[in-house]
């Protein structure tokens, strides 16, 4: 019973902080309510014990990704105005398709029960296990390789991320310090003998 | 009580609103990332929701490998967009049209 109140009552405002995330009129409050939505998304997989997932949604999620957006977002001097115009006019479509999805996706649930039979309660943990150990023993041992390679992706990003914004200024006065090392000294000291001055 | 169909009509609905918004916000390029990330949670929530009622692990690594997907994903658009800002001056999507024929 508890954990049916707190499922509603989490997600009507996951909800309602979905619907703030597309209609807030700042981008910046856009960005802190798809903040609160994976902070309630994180407390609706605790509800199902899908413990590690919470926590890495809301550390690696809220706390990295979401943080690089609030910073794109609060760096970028953006007329809000200009971008919001048709706002009115694509609202109703947008409503519509929303509706749309939405009465299908419920349709094959409840009326077709997607041709097996839904499970209405979770399938209980193996006795003594935390689900933590559970993926870390299929993640490092059957996904290992998978694993790998998600690694590689995400030292990808980072090399792309930052070698797209860097920038170099062209009136910037700065070392370059591969040249300072490699320098000839032939190049920089010119030793040349002079006839001693007379005496006076 | 809370069982699978639950979840699942929850993901619709928040899928939902992330397609709405796409189409609502369709000039500001930071608010249509942030809607395939939403959309990207929706996913995130049917793959959590059958692994824990069926009963089945490999859903939950799947949404691990999401999460790091969508990670490099933003770091990348986010980057893009910053350089974009900096060569136009604006997000707008009407104003990127220097490859249309």
């Amino acid at each position: 019973m508890l954990v049916a109140i707190l499922f509603w009552a989490f997600s009507a405002v996951l909800v309602g902080a979905a619907l703030g995330v597309i209609l807030a009129r700042n981008a910046v409050h856009s960005v802190l309510f798809l903040v609160l939505c994976f902070f309630n998304a994180a407390v609706l997989w605790l509800l199902i014990e899908a413990e590690f997932l919470a926590i890495v949604l809301v550390l690696v999620y809220v706390g990295a990704v979401m943080v690089l957006f609030l910073f794109v977002v609060m760096m970028l001097d953006v007329d809000i105005e200009a971008l919001r115009e048709g706002f009115a006019r694509n609202a109703p479509l947008g409503a519509l398709i929303a509706l749309i999805v939405v009465v299908e996706l419920a349709y094959v649930l409840w009326v077709r029960r997607l041709g097996v039979e839904l499970p209405g309660e979770t399938a209980p943990l193996a006795q003594g296990a935390s689900n933590t150990a559970e993926i870390g023993a299929v993640l490092y041992t059957q996904y290992a390789y998978p694993f790998q390679l998600a690694a590689m992706v995400l030292l990808i990003a980072i090399v792309a991320a930052i070698s797209l914004t860097m920038r170099r200024r062209p009136g910037l006065k700065a070392q370059d310090v591969s040249r300072q090392v490699s320098v000839d000294p032939a190049e920089r000291v010119r030793l040349v003998s002079m006839p001693p001055e007379r005496e006076p | 009580m809370i069982g699978l169909a639950h979840y699942l009509l929850l993901a619709g609905v928040l899928f939902a609103i992330a397609v709405a918004g796409i189409f609502i916000n369709r000039r500001n390029v930071i608010l249509l990332l942030m809607c395939i990330e939403l959309m990207l949670l929706a996913v995130n929530f049917n793959f959590v929701a059958f692994s824990r009622f069926l009963g089945i692990l490999d859903g939950q690594v799947f949404v691990f490998f999401i999460l790091t997907v969508a990670a490099a994903e933003a770091a990348i658009g986010l980057a893009i967009l910053v350089v974009l800002f900096r060569q136009r001056r604006s997000i707008n999507v009407e104003d990127l049209d220097a490859m249309k024929g």
